[in-house]
């Protein structure tokens, strides 16, 4: 046990850098996120039927090939002759990652959106706001309370995925503690720490998340409890 | 030799047959055993986490978030690691499974409280046995309930099949990845990898969504 500890704090200094390129990718990946679902899940209600399928075609296409997939694609086919687009490896994580989860995410901010009652809607345009002013003002704030609890299931899983990126030869936190792994011989111990780190990182993120929707609500005057994450991711 | 025309359809059909043959003995594979082991011991957990003493609950509902906000990747590696003489393949297939019966015991929880109460006092009138009651009036309503949700797990679970790589079971992406290095081509394979999964998942999440509208209304 002494000799996984002098391995622990030997490994120490790396293992900050892997935690923060793992924190790194699950901030970066979920703004991504955030911003794709949002612009994906307004264009999928639009009326103009060409942006509307472009969106669900998006959509569609990243919830429907795998997060691995994609990463490989952009980290493995883009540097090569027809494209010639090298990127770093930690950007290519965060756009796969972004685009990944922002794809489930546009299904919950267009679902989130429509919930809102209809007469809120109305109540709106009787007011002659604008259709800006409408969504902004009125709708999205009631769409955001809505929507967070399933955004913050797909944040876990979002902190989840990023545990793959090591294939991609970016030295997170799951690469630094294969190293570990290897220096110790101890599976259980490395492992195990590994698992609590990361229960850790989603835990704080999920409980960020919480005090997002309890402020949401208060906005609205709903002063009730927030639920926190649980449940069906979609 | 390099090859610098955009798209090659040869690199497609050298690669097409492995990259088939590791889609139904790895891929289809672990999400069907997987997801068949989720389902059950999902059900298993929670009637389990329902039943036992409030203590011992609390703890098995602690065990068992760690395991669903921990990641898949580490937990493969973890088992692969610790018992290296069981074949990969079935240390993934279980590993996947117990990673989302978690999830899907929640599933069940949800569709288990949305069991109206009128049917235990119904089945209590009836002087129905607890055993009995469980077993002919409320899971069978619970499971119906639930059966959208636990299709859509079952969707993430095969487009999660890829990271078996972590512990050198070779899927449908792993073979095409292979034949992407050996030779210096990935655009092809990468590219029928995707669509393949897209081809198997597009539909299958089509006929959840059209299942979710029907039992929604029923």
């Amino acid at each position: 046990m002494s000799d996984n500890l002098d391995a622990l704090s030997r490994a120490l200094p790396r293992l900050l850098d892997g935690l923060l390129i793992t924190l790194e990718l699950s901030a970066g990946g979920a703004l991504l996120a955030f911003v794709v679902a949002v612009g994906l899940g307004l264009m999928a209600r639009l009326d103009n039927i060409l942006l509307r399928g472009i969106a669900r075609t998006v959509i569609e296409f990243f919830r429907g090939t795998s997060l691995l997939v994609q990463l490989f694609f952009l980290f493995f086919v883009l540097p090569l002759p027809p494209m010639n687009i090298e990127l770093p490896a930690v950007v290519v994580g965060v756009l796969g990652l972004g685009l990944n989860y922002g794809a489930y995410g546009a299904e919950v901010v267009r679902g989130s959106i429509n919930a809102v009652p209809a007469g809120q809607w109305e109540a709106a345009t009787a007011l002659s706001l604008s259709p800006a002013q409408r969504l902004r003002r009125v709708i999205f704030p009631q769409a955001w309370a809505l929507m967070i609890p399933s955004l913050n299931n797909l944040l876990i899983q979002l902190i989840k995925g990023t545990a793959v990126v090591y294939l991609i030869t970016i030295v997170d936190l799951t690469a630094v503690f294969n190293d570990l792994r290897q220096e110790t011989r101890d599976v259980f111990f490395t492992y195990s720490l590994a698992l609590v780190v990361y229960f850790a990182i989603a835990y704080a993120f999920s409980g960020l998340m919480t005090l997002l929707e309890r402020r949401a609500k208060h906005r609205l005057g709903q002063s009730g409890r927030a639920v926190g994450a649980r449940g069906a991711i979609a | 030799m390099i090859d610098n025309s955009p798209w090659n359809w040869d690199h497609v059909w050298a690669a097409l047959p492995d990259m088939l043959r590791t889609f139904v003995t790895v891929t289809l594979l672990v999400t069907i055993i997987g997801s068949v082991i989720a389902a059950v011991l999902g059900l298993l957990l929670e009637l389990l986490r329902r039943s036992v003493p409030r203590p011992v609950a609390g703890v098995l509902t602690f065990v068992m978030n760690f395991i669903r906000m921990t990641p898949l990747v580490v937990q493969l590696l973890f088992i692969y690691f610790a018992f290296t003489s069981i074949d990969p393949l079935i240390i993934g297939i279980v590993v996947f499974g117990v990673h989302y019966a978690t999830f899907m015991a929640e599933v069940y929880r949800a569709g288990i409280d949305s069991v109206p109460p009128g049917q235990w006092e119904a089945s209590t009138a009836l002087s129905m046995s607890p055993g009995r009651t469980w077993a002919a009036v409320i899971v069978p309503q619970a499971v119906r309930a639930t059966a959208p949700a636990l299709g859509n797990y079952v969707i993430s679970m095969f487009k999660e099949t890829p990271f078996l790589a972590t512990i050198a079971v070779i899927d449908m992406l792993g073979a095409a990845q292979a034949y992407g290095g050996s030779h210096f081509r990935y655009i092809e394979v990468i590219t029928v990898a995707g669509v393949l999964f897209l081809i198997a998942s597009y539909p299958t999440s089509l006929l959840v969504n059209r299942l979710e509208k029907r039992l929604a209304f029923a």
